[in-house]
């Protein structure tokens, strides 16, 4: 009965998981293996797999819904695909090939780039400072802070439509103003710097306060007292601001800059919307046309699978490429400005 | 100071949560079924694009039938109707009961014939024009799509800016100047002289189309092999690209800027087929002083004349059909003519006093159905349109407006357009 005890003991505490022994050799205490009773053993498991069977379903779903189409883009990119027609022969690289010979590939992988330069950088920028402002003793802070929000309720659609009337050629009411006093209106929908400027408005309007929010989060999260001392150290606000807020919120810094990376490289309803053209291909010279735009070109107006997932696979390679960069740079400039 | 900056924290996730669950809700919301319809009843969807005078027959249909309900599901144009229906078919679902077709894709969708019920029927053998039971008709006797309407053009114009610049203003006296193109051209340049800062027509894309439908194999052979380098198309290109700077408004037709045009004294005359004048009205409204004469340079033309479809994919085809042989009955497309123009390609309508007879209060009491009747018999040419014809329109038009926004010379637009059509495939 006696010898029993610590047994029990030890079940009983078992359900604390660190208390368990959990490699072999501890339970072999002075040269003798003890044998683990069946609950000690499945509370072992327990402790060692279920971390992963939780984690699962996440893998699970990314497998079917992420994983699987990756691979079956791949595949198709390979063969003639037609939309309706479905598979036809296999190609190779053919369809590379093509996508990579068709000026308009090149045209509007540069628009993507220049139209998420505009949008993200300007963007990060104003939603740091913004947080910075929202993280102060404002009166009606919870009104401010729910008001920069607004803007990011209101659907892509919406927000098209009245930046469409704003950036209207002829009619908009930015021309109308400018002919006001006197200067020539701009080809917003023709000149292509002119295009990308309007349509990383509409997306900068749309997340810049979703982005100052996540940073507000991250600043709220930043000890006050590192603040104390460091105004005891006598740095005023902008010192504070450089030197204990930016280095502190680093890594959320990391994670918006890479979902803004992903989601700038693939916009889509914006020029989409932007376009006037009836066939919404990026403007009749393809002027803010984006990639995903040119998948869509080639997948639903060219009815061309082949085409589309070839252009999609080497926009995928894109975003990774991009983003690593971005990672890299990010922690570079953040250690720059956190080591002293 | 932990405590407030948790409950700070738990503020910004609480309202990012409020904000997510009203999204979703009101995601949710569009779907729920209206509940007066009980749970009895079939709805049949009808999806349209541009104006097909639908309203008060949908009401007259639902308000007799208590069985099958008919919802309409509408949207801008062709272009975006056209993108919807393939991703559909592609996907094999998602398609409404009923999908209208423009004219000048039942070409193309008549390749995808599998994916559409078979509507022949002896009931509407004889209903319509030959032309348009032929065009809906697949090589194996398969009909695709019930017509609509037709679209005869005629010249729609302002007589207020006509009588600013000088020109006549009699619907009889305009008709007598706009025999062929080249009298149109002349016309427009006397109008620009006088008004310059108003255009002679609202866009190169609307002329485009009213000059193509003139021509008998624009952009396919008989055969449709496509050959876009030809003759004809070349007159057509050198026409709108020409004249252009001076008398076009130069924007996209349906963009927003041509939309606001027809409030702002944009232009003075548009090429428009009967379905056009429900558009007219709708853009200008509150506009006095729209005409239409009863020409069209250079002969006749039809543009456009859609058709009912059933795709195969519905749960309730054969309540689909049961619909669409009633929307396409004379007796309703007079109605729908009635209420925004669609002239009718039923050969009952055609003859029917309340299609002849008829006159439009916004046109200045224009006898609008003896016009467009005169319209649709000046018709000789019937281009053929083969499977890839709205694809190519598209990138015509795109090439126009290349020229038109100075982003490119005519040359190097048209060389761009052949490319693109090469890359049709």
């Amino acid at each position: 009965m006696s010898q029993t005890k610590p047994d029990d003991a030890d079940t009983r505490s078992g359900r604390d998981v660190s208390s368990l022994p959990l490699r072999g050799p501890r339970s072999r205490e002075n040269g003798v293996t003890r044998h683990l009773t069946w609950r000690q053993r499945l509370s072992r498991w327990d402790a060692r797999w279920a971390p992963y069977l939780f984690v699962s379903p996440f893998f699970l779903v990314f497998a079917v819904v992420g994983l699987f189409p990756l691979v079956y883009t791949a595949y198709v990119s390979l063969h003639d695909w037609g939309l309706l027609s479905g598979k036809g022969e296999f190609v190779g690289l053919d369809n590379y090939r093509e996508v990579l010979a068709n000026p308009y590939f090149l045209k509007q992988t540069v628009n993507t780039l220049s139209i998420f330069v505009l949008s993200s950088g300007p963007q990060i920028v104003i939603a740091v400072v913004l947080a910075a402002m929202l993280d102060t003793q404002l009166r009606g802070r919870t009104w401010w802070r729910m008001g920069i929000l607004l803007p990011f309720v209101v659907s892509p659609v919406a927000v098209a439509i009245i930046f469409g009337s704003l950036f209207g050629d002829k009619y908009g009411v930015i021309n109308q103003g400018l002919e006001l006093i006197g200067i020539d209106g701009i080809a917003w929908h023709t000149d292509r710097l002119a295009s990308h400027v309007a349509i990383a408005t509409m997306v900068n309007w749309r997340w810049t306060g979703f982005n100052a929010l996540i940073f507000l989060a991250a600043m709220q999260a930043v000890p006050r007292d590192l603040y104390e001392s460091a105004s005891l150290d006598g740095a005023g606000k902008v010192r504070q601001f450089l030197s204990v807020t930016l280095p502190m919120i680093r890594p959320t810094m990391i994670f918006v800059v890479i979902t803004s990376t992903i989601g700038g490289l693939q916009i889509f309803a914006e020029p989409r919307l932007f376009d006037q053209t009836n066939a919404r291909n990026g403007g009749p010279d393809r002027q803010f046309g984006t990639i995903t735009m040119l998948v869509y070109d080639f997948g639903w107006q060219l009815r061309d699978l082949g085409r589309a997932s070839a252009t999609a696979w080497m926009l995928f390679l894109m975003i990774l490429v991009l983003a690593l960069i971005n990672l890299v740079l990010i922690r570079r400039l953040g250690s720059l400005g956190g080591g002293r | 100071m932990h405590t407030r900056n948790t409950r700070r924290a738990r503020l910004v996730t609480g309202a990012l949560t409020a904000l997510t669950l009203t999204m979703t809700a009101a995601a949710c919301g569009g779907d729920s079924d209206d509940p007066e319809t009980g749970g009895e009843a079939t709805t049949i969807s009808v999806a349209t694009f541009n104006e097909f005078g639908y309203e008060g027959l949908i009401d007259e249909w639902n308000s007799t039938h208590d069985d099958v309900k008919i919802e309409q599901v509408k949207v801008g144009t062709w272009d975006d109707a056209k993108a919807n229906l393939y991703t559909k078919l592609a996907a094999g679902s998602g398609l409404s009961d009923i999908e209208a077709i423009e004219g000048d894709a039942i070409a193309a969708v008549l390749a995808e014939s599998d994916a559409f019920s078979d509507l022949t029927d002896p009931a509407v053998e004889g209903r319509w024009l030959d032309f348009v039971v032929e065009r809906g008709t697949s090589s194996d006797g398969q009909l695709i799509g019930y017509g609509t309407d037709v679209g005869p053009e005629g010249i729609c114009y302002r007589s207020d800016l006509f009588k600013k610049a000088g020109l006549p203003t009699d619907r009889d006296e305009v008709a007598a100047l706009l025999g062929t193109w080249d009298d149109y051209f002349a016309l427009g340049e006397e109008f620009v002289d006088a008004e310059p800062d108003v255009a002679w027509y609202d866009s190169s894309g609307g002329l485009a189309q009213a000059m193509l439908n003139q021509v008998e194999n624009p952009f396919e052979s008989d055969d449709d092999v496509i050959e876009t380098d030809n003759a004809e198309l070349k007159a057509v290109w050198d026409a709108v690209t020409g004249n252009a700077e001076k008398l076009s408004t130069r924007t996209g037709q349906w963009s927003d800027d041509w939309t606001a045009s027809f409030q702002n004294d944009g232009f003075a005359t548009m090429a428009c087929p009967g379905w056009m004048l429900g558009v007219i009205e709708g853009n200008a409204e509150g506009i006095e002083g729209w005409d239409i004469a009863d020409a069209f340079p250079g002969g006749g033309g039809n543009w456009g004349g859609s058709y009912l479809t059933v795709p195969a994919q519905g749960d309730n085809v054969e309540e689909a059909k049961e619909v669409a042989e009633w929307l396409t009955a004379p007796e309703q497309q007079t109605k729908a003519f009635a209420a925004k123009g669609t002239f009718p390609s039923q050969v009952e309508a055609l003859s029917s006093p309340d299609v002849t007879d008829a006159v439009n209060a916004f046109f200045n009491d224009a006898p609008v159905g003896q016009i467009l009747a005169n319209r649709a018999e000046a018709v000789t040419v019937q281009p053929h349109k083969g499977p890839k014809y709205s694809d190519i329109l598209q990138a015509f038009q795109a090439a126009t407006l290349r020229v038109d926004d100075g982003s490119q010379d005519a040359d190097e637009s048209w060389e761009q357009f052949q490319a693109d059509v090469e890359a049709l495939g």
